[in-house]
């Protein structure tokens, strides 16, 4: 299943709590805005009880999150289901040896990084983010744990934005989303 | 207060998983790495109940947490004692109305921003950041709430550095911590 099952009563509650605003960053974007998800207990709870429920006891050991809203929806997922929480980050921000993965933005390229040591060969890693566009944050992170010899089992986001097909961008790494925003 | 000076056995296991990384991000600073506590699921989740059961039923209705460190801790508390996260950010992070409150970086300033809406004025808000040091992103925080006229009941963190005397520039409001290192 790609998509959050439409059915379940608690994906409306989730999708209604997302603020569009338009014109952000700049003009024509219509930004899909989680923090008003985050003031409505029941829809962030269910947000997570979602994905917990979808991703325990698959022997997933590492939930990797992306800066910095990765960091708001991984760390409840990763308590719940046991696994370790790993902060996927942009260029210097992490204190320790790193290695880093480069991306395509619009304008440029941009560098994920990722803590050496934090995640080993052979581990189950679910890759989350709030939003997943072009698909080249989640494909840079999933490049990045490939090096370390981690097998990226899914990338999970609250929000998909199908036109921009960034779910054809992640090589044979399956994406799940609660809401699709077209 | 400090959950060190308690004595409460978790601590122990939580200090043991913080890595110490000299000379980041410049030299003779001794940076105080979280990231290896979220590798042992055990004591990453020893540091969230701790914080669980000093504010459970204590009518905390917002969590804030400091960007980015702080989205990691926040929402976990959030959840689990029913409150609202609302995470307070770099500028230009946020895209709806914000309000911005300065403040003194050793050279320099920056800004801290949260949501217009997200915060009321009978909200009892609880601010999160994994690390106190000089007490100014802290302090920014605090005066962001009382703007809106919440009332900020407590400010806490994972790691306290005391010789930086943070404690002293939070307008008065208490602070608790897990762990020191002096």
């Amino acid at each position: 299943m790609a998509t959050g099952d439409a059915s379940d009563p608690r994906i409306a509650g989730i999708a209604k709590s997302i603020r569009v605003i338009p014109d952000f960053p700049k003009p024509g974007i219509l930004f899909q805005d989680i923090t008003t998800l985050l003031l409505h207990t029941k829809a962030f709870r269910d947000t997570i009880d979602l994905f917990v429920e979808r991703y325990q006891g698959k022997g997933i050991s590492v939930v990797a999150g992306v800066e910095a809203r990765g960091f708001i929806f991984g760390p409840p997922i990763a308590l719940a289901i046991g696994a370790k929480f790993v902060p996927m980050r942009k260029p210097n921000k992490l204190p320790g040896p790193v290695i880093a993965e480069e991306y395509s933005l619009e304008y440029g390229t941009d560098k994920m990084e990722m803590h050496e040591g934090a995640v080993e060969a052979g581990e189950k890693v679910l890759v989350i983010d709030d939003l997943i566009a072009t698909g080249g944050t989640l494909g840079a992170a999933i490049r990045l744990l490939g090096r370390v010899g981690a097998h990226v089992v899914e990338c999970a986001c609250v929000i998909e934005l199908p036109e921009l097909k960034g779910r054809d961008r992640l090589g044979d790494t399956p994406l799940f989303v609660l809401v699709s925003s077209a | 207060m400090s959950a060190y000076k308690d004595k409460d056995p978790r601590i122990h296991g939580i200090k043991a998983r913080i890595r110490v990384v000299p000379d980041f991000p410049k030299p003779g600073i001794m940076f105080q790495d979280i990231t290896t506590l979220l590798l042992d699921p055990s004591a990453f989740k020893d540091t969230i109940d701790l914080f669980v059961e000093r504010y459970k039923g204590r009518n905390i209705s917002v969590v804030a947490g400091v960007e980015a460190r702080g989205f990691i801790f926040g929402p976990p508390i959030a959840l689990a004692i029913g409150a609202k996260f609302v995470p307070l950010r770099k500028p230009g992070k946020l895209p709806g109305q914000v309000i911005s409150e300065k403040y003194v970086l050793e050279y320099g300033s920056d800004c801290l921003q949260m949501h217009v809406g997200a915060v009321e004025p009978d909200d009892r808000a609880l601010v999160v950041d994994d690390l106190v040091a000089t007490g100014g992103t802290l302090c920014a925080a605090i005066n962001l709430l009382e703007r809106v006229g919440a009332q900020v009941v407590e400010c806490t963190c994972v790691i306290e550095l005391p010789d930086l005397k943070g404690r002293e520039r939070l307008n008065g409001k208490p602070l608790y911590v897990l762990v020191e290192s002096h």
